[in-house]
């Protein structure tokens, strides 16, 4: 878009307000245009964030990688990589890094599966 | 491991037991501001605690050495590609007066899906791998105890690896980071809801960790084609991602707002600068500034490049810099060389201490332009918002091109960066969290049903696994190498002979890269200039010769031209013969000796050369001179004639003649110190009397090549002539 510089115009109502108000006016309206987007953050995850909650469990990034793709193959993302580790662990009596490392070797896949009755909702 | 300032940093030493290695601290530091320092023989008002171990700056010496730390924190950027030569730049860089150390990332790898791991080399900066910043950090563990001053070390989160960059960051103590979603959108083309998403998760370990957060916005001045238009959007780029971190839980004081001054000369650019700076730190009074430096308008000249960065400092001190970073003057030709991080620096320290106390004499006008200026910059930047939220938010309008368009908004002109929300690096890689979504990890953002196992576990949901690896460093799994050809130990054995042995070549950059600068003139036009310097370095003998700057000195009378090559040889520094450094004497020694046995000086300036201040400096008392032992002075002025001056020496009967030599056109001081030598023997008296000579272009071995017992160049002091005469008289008559 293309447009020539109307800022006379366009800034009439600003004119009548306080530095202060305008900057006030500068942060509520920041505020307003990421206030969805933080909601968003908080509603999503992405491969990156589920490797990094393994990396924060005990895994190595390559071990990470590994679960996350598999997490990815079964539409596991929306329970959290680390859930599935996590309820694989409960299910057989392992450590959390015992179970993480055999999805990443790709064992106990189907039993993973279970623990969530067969995937995504 | 303790450093000592007169030993070399072992790079093997660091790289061991690094898999047990964890940081002695987390978080930011600010320096500590000393109100009304006494330093010498000045008050400071906007300084900070001195080092212990530094460089002071060059002319420290007419100071008594002080080396006087401005209050903002100072960066440097380093980006050789091999983290090993880098960490002896960071030593150097330290002592400069560096607090802020920023590793460059590798190209490429904000496009890496993943960690990158061990230590392969990187172009124009490293690929940021835990093991790197695991050595680094050690490395300034050890250099921040040896300065005396905590050093904040930074890198990159951004790209498509943000989270996991941002955890092992958090976990291995790093201290400041990029991190800017906006970033990855226009700069890296990376999915805009991926970037988002990501990014706070991201913030959320450094809020963890304590890092300070720099953001993205400056790019907007590198990129604009015409960056002062870009002002409006860069105050709202940085209130989206500032605002964007506070909601994700971060402190205000620590996300920093990178701003540059937009412009450079010759463009009137404080008029275009100031008013920016100004309205920015007002909108955004609660945020910390880091004060980059222009690189936009850098070209090859390193001296342009340094003024440019002198009015940017100018700008830092006349309105707010918490961080003052640095932009290397060579940036405009190569990756930064060692040399250039410290003019850097230097620059920045020498800039900031010489407008010490500026603002308690001056203060900007509080009407007229400037203010009218800054009102309307703040108006812009509220009118972009508001369109913002009328096209439907931020998403929309980076599809609708709004930002980096050159226009000066509300004017467009139509060529913004335009992402759209379905494409991208990482598209369609963002998946909704389910009901029973669960993280059992410290610092994860969002929803997290840790509940469904344990109530008691919500604020704390790494309970349910005995920690994470934030409380349980333990955790951490390190991994040390992956590819067996490109790693740092190959690299330290291919340059073993230079890290362990006295063998010895020049370096820019990298241990044993060979690289030299030759500055030359040329009596040619440019083109000419160019190729004939080329020619001209191969015939020296140098290797892979190039030409990095040339300046017209007129089109046809002359081109001034610097050229690096490489020299193919290397030496053996065991084999120099490197004479000791000058012996002094104690000035009790000296005073005695004279007591024992009076002596007499005459001195003067020779030739046609009315310099006085250097001899007066070695003669008078009150600059600490030889008067002040005892030593009897007839001093006879400037341009004095080489006749007059022995003729007064027979007269007088003295011990000594002191000339000075300051002129050296066409080795003028050399010359009337041949003559001195032999109007002395022609008169009978040189084996009855010294001969001294001095000046700032004096080399001491050539002086006495002339025949004259002693030269003494630039830097020489009262004493160190003291001690000659008191030495030489003492031989002389053993002699006899």
């Amino acid at each position: 878009m293309k447009r020539t510089d109307d800022f006379q115009q366009r800034s009439v109502h600003l004119k009548d307000m306080t530095d202060e108000q305008l900057e006030q006016r500068f942060w509520q309206l920041a505020e307003e245009i990421v206030t969805p987007m933080v909601s968003l953050a908080k509603k999503h995850t992405t491969p990156s964030i589920e490797r990094s909650v393994l990396l924060r469990m005990g895994f190595s990034s390559i071990e990470a990688r590994a679960i996350v793709e598999g997490v990815l193959d079964r539409g596991l993302m929306g329970k959290g990589a680390g859930n599935v580790v996590y309820r694989l662990a409960e299910k057989k009596g392992m450590t959390v890094r015992e179970a993480g490392l055999q999805l990443a070797e790709g064992n106990l896949w189907d039993e993973a599966l279970e623990t969530f009755q067969g995937g995504a909702k | 491991m303790e450093l000592q300032p007169n030993e070399k940093l072992d790079v093997k030493k660091v790289l061991e037991n690094l898999e047990n290695y964890t940081p002695k601290r987390r978080g930011w530091v600010w320096r500590k501001k000393e109100e009304n320092q006494q330093m010498g023989p000045f008050t400071f008002k906007d300084c900070s605690t001195p080092l212990k171990n530094s460089v002071p700056l060059p002319s420290a010496k007419y100071f008594g050495d002080i080396d006087p730390q401005p209050s903002p924190v100072i960066t440097t950027e380093v980006a050789s590609g091999r983290f090993e030569d880098d960490i002896r730049r960071m030593r150097m860089a330290a002592w400069h007066g560096a607090d802020h150390i920023m590793v460059i990332r590798t190209a490429g790898q904000s496009h890496f899906d993943g960690l990158i791991e061990g230590t392969p080399q990187g172009i124009g900066g490293i690929p940021i791998t835990r093991k790197q910043v695991r050595a680094q950090r050690k490395a300034l563990d050890l250099i921040e105890e040896e300065v005396g001053r905590p050093i904040n070390y930074h890198s990159y989160i951004s790209g498509v690896a943000g989270p996991e960059i941002a955890v092992m960051f958090a976990e291995e103590g790093v201290n400041g980071a990029h991190q800017d979603p906006q970033y990855n959108v226009l700069y890296r083309n990376i999915n805009m809801i991926r970037s988002f998403v990501d990014a706070a998760e991201a913030k959320s370990s450094m809020v963890w960790a304590d890092l300070a957060q720099i953001d993205g916005a400056h790019n907007a001045n590198a990129t604009a084609r015409e960056a002062w238009k870009v002002m409006p959007e860069l105050m709202v780029q940085h209130a989206l991602n500032s605002i964007y971190s506070v909601k994700v839980g971060m402190k205000k004081e620590n996300i920093c707002l990178s701003t540059v001054p937009p412009t450079a000369p010759p463009a009137p650019n404080m008029t275009l600068d100031l008013p920016y700076a100004v309205a920015l730190r007002e909108v955004f009074k609660d945020y910390k500034m880091r004060a980059q430096m222009n690189t936009k308008y850098m070209e090859s000249s390193t001296r342009e490049a340094t003024v440019t960065h002198v009015l940017n400092l100018l700008i830092s001190r006349l309105t707010r810099a918490d961080i003052q970073s640095t932009i290397t003057p060579d940036e405009g030709r190569n990756v930064p060389w060692h040399i250039y991080n410290m003019e850097a620096i230097d620059t920045a320290k020498q800039a900031l201490v010489g407008m010490d106390g500026l603002m308690e004499m001056i203060q900007l006008k509080d009407e007229g332009e400037l203010r009218d200026k800054v009102r309307e910059l703040k108006e812009r930047a509220v009118l972009f918002m508001e369109e913002v939220l009328e096209v439907g938010g931020y998403f929309k309008a980076v599809e609708e091109g709004f930002f980096v368009d050159s226009g000066y908004y509300p004017e467009r002109n139509g060529d913004g960066i335009a992402r759209k929300m379905d494409a991208g690096i990482g598209v369609g890689t963002v998946y909704e969290r389910d009901e029973d979504y669960m993280a059992p990890v410290t610092a994860h953002f969002g929803y997290n049903n840790v509940e469904q196992y344990d109530a008691s576990a919500v604020n704390e949901p790494s309970k349910l696994i005995g920690g994470s690896t934030y409380e349980v460093p333990e955790k951490i799994i390190y991994i040390d190498e992956l590819d067996e050809t490109d790693n740092v130990n190959v690299r330290m054995e291919e340059t073993k002979e230079l890290r362990e042995t006295s063998i010895m070549k020049p370096e820019v950059e990298w241990m044993g890269d060979g690289y030299v600068m030759l500055n030359l003139f040329l009596p040619a036009s440019k083109r000419v200039a160019e190729f004939a310097a080329i020619e001209l370095g191969k015939k020296m003998g140098l290797e892979d010769v190039e030409v990095i700057h040339k300046e017209v000195m007129h089109p046809s009378e002359g081109t001034r031209i610097e050229l690096k090559g490489r020299v193919a040889f290397n030496i053996d520094v065991a084999s120099l013969v490197i004479p000791p450094e000058p012996e002094i004497m104690s000035e009790d020694e000296v005073r005695e000796a004279i007591e024992k046995q009076p002596m007499k000086i005459v001195a003067g300036t020779v030739g046609e050369d009315e310099h006085s201040v250097g001899l007066r400096e070695i003669i008078d008392i009150k600059h600490g001179g030889i008067e002040k032992y005892g030593i009897e002075c007839h001093y006879l002025g400037t341009s004095v004639p080489i006749e007059k001056l022995v003729d007064a020496a027979i007269e007088l009967n003295a011990d000594a003649i002191l000339a000075s030599t300051i002129i050296s056109h066409d080795d003028i001081h050399y010359k009337n110190m041949k003559k001195i030598h032999e109007l002395a023997i022609e008169k009978g008296i040189r084996d009855k009397v010294m001969i001294a000579c001095g000046g700032t272009q004096v080399s001491p071995e050539m002086a006495v090549q002339q025949g004259v017992d002693a030269g003494f160049g630039r830097g020489s002091k009262g004493i160190n002539v003291a001690t000659f005469l008191v030495k030489r008289r003492s031989e002389l008559q053993n002699e006899n």
